[in-house]
């Protein structure tokens, strides 16, 4: 693109415009795959929230669920690699014993915080924005508390799952080669969710289970009325739910990196939140939303990593740094704020649902 | 909503009022026991991870909270700490609790907490040098709550105008306000020829906040500072608001049954708007005290847990201003406590956090039971399916 600036440049908004297309096109294919990595967690998180909402529950507890299975997976997996060892890594995906039995691990600790969920807002019909900030502010004292006890240990963990490398041939295809390595240089849990992302989209609208959650989540009475469990369809969605968070929280501390931090979700599960309405309660919507908040990151990261030259590159040194990092949070609260009104949410989202009794 | 009918009785007679109260705090005192139990056998079971102590050992959880006990309470240095920890917890408090009374979950405290830090910063580092102590501290107080205001504000308009729902608006400013607060420590309030990125020292602008002296007595000794008053004097003043002013009543109306409130020709959309401000002013407040009372000086990572604090908070003090000055007492207590703790027996200070979630949980599976209870003995009523949880809690303060 650098020869073409020349004639533009005379309408500086204009060329500026063209300069950031030049600029996104040239880092396409280094942007591209980190930012396919970075709308992971935020997917899964959101996958989540879709079949609990769906359903008819509302779920904040998210961040809360990716964090105790982001610890017990990373910390159930370090211990499995000291009792057994750690084993040689299989080729496909480094994939070991202790890893596998972390990520088991991982998804009933998060199937277990979904369940207390489900008790809470089902059961107890208490608030269920209340009963998901308990279980946020429960799982970052527990955690952070477990940590701050093994820090103390050296505790070594076991290790990462590795990305999926594409055959050169594939990579090599013109034009669209960029992209096919994109989505496949994904670690094991990057490319479940894909796959997830599909199966979701298609059982929702298109299977018996996805019908009776859109049913109960719509009109629990009358999905009732022709023979729905809907106390029993809300416990299975959401406890089923937690699984997939739970593997958000692995992505996190078995994926990304081998270790787990003090509140390493920073956020995730929000944004998550957000990505879910933005994507207006679908799977594959849920999946945009958070690729577009997964680009604007990665674009953000890449502007201060190799900064642009000419007036575009002028712009941005104008600008802090930490503009940067916070314009995709920006971003979301304007698209959600935007999109509110033709973004609805199931009718009976977040009202707990009691059967009519005879007496 | 379902505590409406209970409302009505408890008024006519005082007995029945003076029954309800006590509940509740039995209510509160079972939470708190049963996440105290909880608490030490978490100590309990996994004390053989912590250097220097053997497995399954039953002394450490009464030697931790023993050392949190007397981290808490004794005089003066305990006490002068909790009133420290409990100021800002207070002010935040009430912040989410008038939220709370509005029918809107604030989870912005960070984010508002830390811009009124910035704007009481901003304040001393211009005019600190120019005007007298006493006047600095006055105007970056009120600036403080302006910018958390400010904070608060936009949540609040973007529900009014909009829709979004404030619980994921506000989260996703807490992160654009922690990048603000980053870049002006780093940026513009940056201490200009300092070898690290470290802001003005306000005690050497003279805005430091001082002891708490009473004629010259020094009560609660170095650890506290007089922005405790700050708090004891929003306790009635925003109980006179809710309860006392039609302001008060409309956000109460709006609260209870958004709908109604709007037949009955409330501006709730601008009563949206106004209540985030202030819950937002409110929060600013708690961070302009923090700046100037405890930290004085900050830099690049500075933060706050203050925004689910003041949840608990507000849900332990069932958004009645002074239930809220009892429990930000209570978590402030904890806080201080919990520092002494992290020091001698070693136990870590996120125990504090855990607990606040299993006083939390008990607390509002207590309040379900006896909400529960009495519904039976008035027979089934037309709103069984209503969630108990902020509606609930509104309606019982609003007692």
């Amino acid at each position: 693109m650098s020869g073409i600036p020349g004639a533009l440049d005379a309408i500086p908004i204009l060329g500026i415009v063209f300069q950031l297309i030049g600029y996104v096109l040239d880092n396409l294919q280094y942007v591209s795959s980190t930012t396919v990595a970075v709308a992971v967690p935020i997917t899964l998180a959101a996958l989540c929230g879709v079949m609990c909402e769906r359903s008819g529950v509302v779920n904040i507890g998210l961040e809360g669920i990716m964090l105790t299975a982001a610890f017990v997976g990373w910390f159930v997996a370090a211990e499995a690699a000291t009792s057994m060892g750690a084993g040689t890594p299989s080729p496909y995906f480094g994939i070991t014993a202790p890893l596998l039995i972390g990520v088991a691990a991982a998804i009933v600790a998060g199937m277990l915080v979904s369940l207390l969920h489900a008790w809470l807002s089902i059961s107890l019909r208490i608030d269920q924005i209340i009963s998901g900030t308990i279980i946020n502010i429960g799982a970052a004292g527990i955690t952070g508390y477990m940590y701050s006890l093994i820090s103390g240990q050296s505790l070594v963990g076991a290790g990462q799952f590795q990305a999926f490398q594409p055959p050169a041939g594939v990579v090599n295809i013109p034009v669209v080669g960029w992209l096919i390595n994109a989505v496949l240089n994904q670690g094991p849990v990057g490319l479940v969710t894909i796959v997830i992302v599909i199966i979701l989209q298609v059982m929702l609208f298109r299977s018996r289970w996805g019908l009776r959650t859109r049913a109960s989540g719509e009109h629990p009475r009358a999905a009732e009325t022709v023979g729905i469990d809907v106390v029993w369809l809300r416990y299975r969605n959401v406890v089923a739910s937690g699984a997939l968070a739970a593997l958000g929280g692995v992505w996190l501390s078995m994926e990304q990196t081998g270790n787990f931090n003090a509140g390493m979700t920073q956020g995730r599960g929000f944004i998550g939140l957000a990505a879910m309405i933005v994507g207006r309660w679908t799977p594959l919507g849920a999946f945009g939303a958070a690729l577009l908040f997964a680009s604007v990151t990665g674009l953000s990261q890449s502007l201060t990593i190799s900064q642009p030259t000419g007036d575009l590159g002028n712009l941005i040194n104008g600008v802090p740094g930490e503009f940067w990092e916070a314009l995709p949070y920006i971003i979301t609260i304007v698209v959600l704020a935007g999109l509110i009104g033709r973004s609805i949410a199931p009718a009976a989202d977040g009202q707990p649902y009691e059967r009519e009794s005879a007496s | 909503m379902s505590g409406s009918g209970q409302t009505a009785t408890s008024r006519s007679s005082p007995r029945v009022w003076i029954r309800a109260l006590l509940w509740t705090l039995a209510e509160s005192i079972v939470a708190i026991l049963v996440a105290v139990v909880l608490g030490g056998i978490g100590i309990f079971l996994f004390s053989g991870l912590l250097p220097n102590h053997s497995a399954f050992d039953l002394g450490l959880p009464v030697a931790a909270y023993g050392a949190l006990w007397s981290g808490a309470v004794t005089y003066p240095r305990g006490v002068g700490s909790t009133l420290a920890y409990s100021t800002p917890l207070i002010l935040a408090g009430l912040g989410v609790g008038l939220g709370f009374k509005a029918g809107l979950f604030n989870i912005g405290g960070r984010g508002q907490f830390l811009m009124g830090t910035i704007g009481a910063l901003a304040v001393v580092t211009l005019f600190g040098n120019s005007l007298p102590g006493f006047a600095t501290i006055a105007i970056a107080l009120v600036v403080a709550a302006i910018f958390g205001g400010f904070a608060g504000f936009i949540p609040g308009a973007l529900k009014a105008t909009s829709g979004a729902h404030e619980v994921v608006t506000t989260i996703m400013l807490n992160y654009v306000f922690v990048f603000v607060t980053y870049w002006a420590i780093s940026g513009p309030l940056r201490l200009p020829r300092s070898p690290q990125a470290v802001t003005v020292d306000v005690g050497t602008r003279g805005a430091a906040l001082g002891t708490t002296s009473f004629f010259g007595v020094d009560i609660f000794g170095p650890n506290a500072h007089w922005g405790v008053w700050l708090a004891v004097a929003a306790i009635p003043l925003v109980w006179f608001l809710l309860y006392r002013t039609t302001l008060g009543f409309e956000i109460r109306a709006a609260g209870a049954n958004s709908d109604a409130a709007r037949y009955a020709g409330m501006k709730t959309r601008q009563l949206v708007v106004l209540t985030m401000s202030l819950a937002g002013a409110l929060c600013g407040l708690a961070g302009g005290t923090t700046l100037l009372g405890v930290v004085h000086q900050i830099a690049p990572g500075y933060d706050t847990t203050i925004g689910f604090d003041a949840i608990t908070v507000a849900l332990l003090g069932r958004s009645n201003p002074i239930g809220i000055a009892l429990a930000g007492l209570l978590l402030g207590g904890m806080r201080a406590g919990s520092q002494s703790m992290q020091i001698s027996p070693g136990v870590p200070g996120e125990l504090v956090d855990a607990l606040q979630a299993i006083i939390l949980l008990f607390l509002v599976i207590n309040m379900l039971r006896r909400l529960r209870l009495r519904r039976h003995a008035e027979g089934p009523t037309e709103a069984s399916a209503e969630p108990y949880g902020l509606g609930a809690v509104a309606t019982e303060a609003a007692q």
